[in-house]
């Protein structure tokens, strides 16, 4: 009989422990193997498919979940930014927006990227990208896409394109005034998209909004700058929506035939031969006009770097898992299945890629002469500045703008005052 | 529960020594029932305000967590030096007062019509609880389609030229119009339940000495009515003073459209700036209390629970 009992008493016991193990070895496992990624859903399955390749060849050492973000940026930083101030452990990879590397990093959510994998993705990336990605002279994330802007005309109305802004103005309201459409398309809304047509103009122009150090370097480079956005929105060759108009306002007017020139990013390109064929005939590509009749344009770069939380579970398989995503085959899959330019330069030459991407080299152009967004932590009362500052654009006074926004800028920086 | 316990003793007799035992016994029961209430209160409620009143005397950006000071009131200065905050009271203001008196005058009419219907009585007040009923974000996402031009069919029935959500004045209008077409029916809800309040005997005697049906309304219905329209109007000031989600859908507060809350909302969850956040959130705070503390010291408004003084 109490032989019996122990028997039982036994198997009780080894019953629990089984089902304690049975967690606890799931867990385990979780902890040990799966790192997640944060980013928005890229609708060509460009993400979704690297992630598959990269866990595939990890051979178990990892496996990527990946978890998706909103697909607009300021909804992605927001969602991301309440978790890291929490010390969310579950996030592993970012998808990071390319402004938001010293804010990230001041506030120590990402860590520094370690110096051997700081060798083996610099090699041949874009000095642009990687500068995004840096903030105090530290490598904060991984350069993953880029993106540029191209200056997108109808050949059909205009030979030979323009090379500065001064020339297009005047060429579209010469059409304008022979009933052809003459509009230029660019982004004139109170968002971040009117930040980067001011930054690409200011740049142009050779001046700066805030210096190495992030003190702010607004001069007369910033007049010129407003002058021409200001110029633009007040002759008949802006688009009578323009304080309202975004990229795809942008792209659906040129695509409606009411336009002469756009200001845009690539996806312009596939979308119209898709939805407007007889457009999309006569659309030709150049890079974007300069500011004087000497100078380049040096356009805001855009893009994805990928950053691993502080807060992560399993940096070192994170960092080689971010490692792969942005890999060769991987970047090139991206720009041919979801148009996002590659941050690694030899791809700009890979026979696999030209055909979907005719404008390749003008945009690697584009790239090397790229401008930054200023760079601080505090980009975004920056930006909300910038934006309240010079919307809408026909309302800027440009002689007052150096003095404005160097005095909002300035408690800007020092996050002074309210978010507009 | 401690002084009803008391109260039911009369107090000129002297109690007997095991009564006032017992009534400590008692007294003691009732804390120890209330506590978990109390603790429960206290730690979703009365720790997260004087966090946010901690918090709003301090540096806390998110951003730069090394910078993190006590500041006093410095926080307060700025919000109520910025032209942002004045713009923002101004709006809410605004959409306060006009959008409680439509939906005042609105919620009267159609609370005297449910009150009145003769025929389907439940039809007409499920019928007109309708829009309540609906999501607020919901009904917030489809009038923001259906004044969006080329979208929705409001532009064009109405010959707008431009975008109706672009310019700040018209913004507000069409925030007031989805305020007041979504909240109308809770007000129609809080006065039928003070038409009740009326007897029909009153009426008939104003009736029978002359009175028109305006008399009736001025002179008998709304005097009755009048602490029922306190409460209503009270309940519905306090709430459209705190409004975010239809801003927040309709129009983000661009244009200069934010309300107090949006731009609380937008130092918090975009600036990451807990101090000026908090700050903002404090003096929503204040300025509910001062409304809901005028409208029952001032108006004689009973709140809910107390007798009226009528």
């Amino acid at each position: 009989m109490p032989e019996q009992r122990l028997r039982k008493a036994v198997g009780r016991l080894a019953m629990s422990l089984l089902l304690l193990a049975i967690p606890a070895c799931t867990a385990s496992q979780a902890a040990s193997n799966v790192v997640t990624f944060y980013i928005f859903n890229e609708p060509g399955g460009a993400f979704v498919h690297a992630a598959g390749v990269c866990t595939q060849a990890a051979q178990g050492r990892y496996s990527i979940r990946l978890a998706l973000l909103p697909s607009n940026a300021d909804g992605q930083r927001q969602q991301l930014v309440r978790r890291l101030a929490a010390h969310d452990p579950s996030i592993d990879i970012m998808g990071m927006d390319v402004v938001w590397a010293p804010e990230f990093a001041e506030a120590g959510w990402v860590k520094p990227v370690p110096d051997d994998i700081k060798a083996q993705v610099s090699t041949g990336t874009l000095a642009a990208a990687l500068q995004t990605a840096t903030w105090k002279q530290t490598l904060y994330a991984i350069p993953f896409n880029s993106n540029t802007q191209l200056l997108w005309y109808r050949k059909d109305l205009v030979p030979t394109p323009p090379t500065t802004w001064d020339q297009m103005i005047s060429e579209a309201v010469a059409l304008h005034q022979q009933g052809k459409p003459g509009r230029i398309e660019v982004q004139g809304a109170q968002y971040e998209g009117l930040v980067v047509w001011f930054n690409s103009l200011v740049a142009s122009a050779g001046g700066r909004i805030l210096d190495d150090n992030g003190n702010v370097a607004v001069d007369d480079m910033s007049r010129q700058a407003a002058d021409i956005m200001h110029r633009l929105a007040t002759s008949p060759a802006a688009d009578p929506s323009l304080s309202n108009e975004m990229e795809d306002q942008n792209r659906l007017a040129f695509e409606a035939g009411n336009a002469a020139f756009e200001l845009n990013y690539p996806f312009v390109y596939p979308s119209a031969q898709k939805n407007a064929p007889a457009i999309a005939k006569n659309m030709a590509w150049a890079p974007w006009p300069a500011v004087t009749a000497t100078g380049t344009s040096h356009v805001t770069i855009g893009g994805i770097n990928l950053g691993i939380s502080a807060f992560s579970r399993h940096p070192d398989q994170a960092f080689e898992a971010a490692t792969c995503l942005r890999n060769t085959g991987n970047q090139r899959y991206a720009a041919i299945k979801g148009g996002l330019p590659p941050t690694i330069e030899a791809l700009y030459a890979d026979p696999a890629l030209r055909p979907s991407y005719p404008f390749a080299d003008t945009i690697l152009e584009t790239l090397r002469n790229a401008s930054i967004r200023p760079s601080t932590p505090a980009y975004t009362n920056v930006s909300l500045e910038i934006q309240s500052a010079l919307s809408p654009p026909s309302h800027i006074d440009p002689p007052k703008v150096p003095t404005v926004l160097s005095k909002r800028l300035q408690d800007a920086i020092e996050s002074r005052g309210l978010v507009p | 529960m401690a002084s009803a316990t008391e109260t039911l003793r009369p107090a000129s007799t002297p109690a007997p020594r095991h009564a006032t035992r017992r009534a400590k016994a008692e007294r003691r029961l009732a804390y120890w029932l209330c506590a978990p209430a109390v603790v429960v209160m206290l730690a979703v409620t009365a720790y997260p305000i004087l966090y946010a009143v901690w918090l709003s005397l301090r540096r806390a950006d998110l951003r730069f967590p090394a910078q993190s000071a006590f500041v006093g009131l410095a926080n307060y200065a700025t919000v109520l030096r910025s032209g942002l905050w004045w713009q923002a009271v101004a709006n809410t203001l605004i959409i306060t007062i006009v959008s409680v008196a439509l939906e005042l005058v609105f919620g009267m009419v159609i609370a005297l019509v449910m009150h009145r219907a003769l025929i389907g009585k439940t039809a007409v007040r499920t019928a007109v609880l309708i829009p309540y009923g609906i999501i607020t974000v919901v009904a917030a996402f489809s009038w923001r389609f259906a004044w969006t031009p080329n979208l929705g069919y409001l532009p064009s029935w109405l010959h707008l030229t431009g975008d109706p959500l672009t310019s700040h004045a018209s913004s507000l209008a069409i925030i007031i119009l989805a305020e007041v077409w979504k909240t109308t029916p809770f007000m129609s809800l809080l006065l039928l339940a003070g038409l009740a309040l009326v007897s029909n005997d009153l009426l008939e005697a104003a009736r029978i000495d002359g009175a028109g049906a305006w008399q009736r309304f001025t002179n008998v219905i709304l005097p009755v009515m009048k602490p029922a329209i306190l409460v209503a109007i009270l309940f519905r000031v306090m709430d459209a003073f705190r409004i975010f989600d239809n801003i927040f859908v309709l129009t983000q507060g661009s244009n200069s459209t934010q309300s107090v809350s949006i731009l609380g909302y937008d130092q918090l969850f975009v600036g990451l700036n807990l101090g000026i956040g908090s700050a903002i959130s404090v003096l929503i705070f204040l300025i509910i209390a001062v409304i809901g503390f005028g409208f029952i010291k001032g108006f004689g408004a009973a709140a809910p629970g107390m007798d009226t003084r009528r």
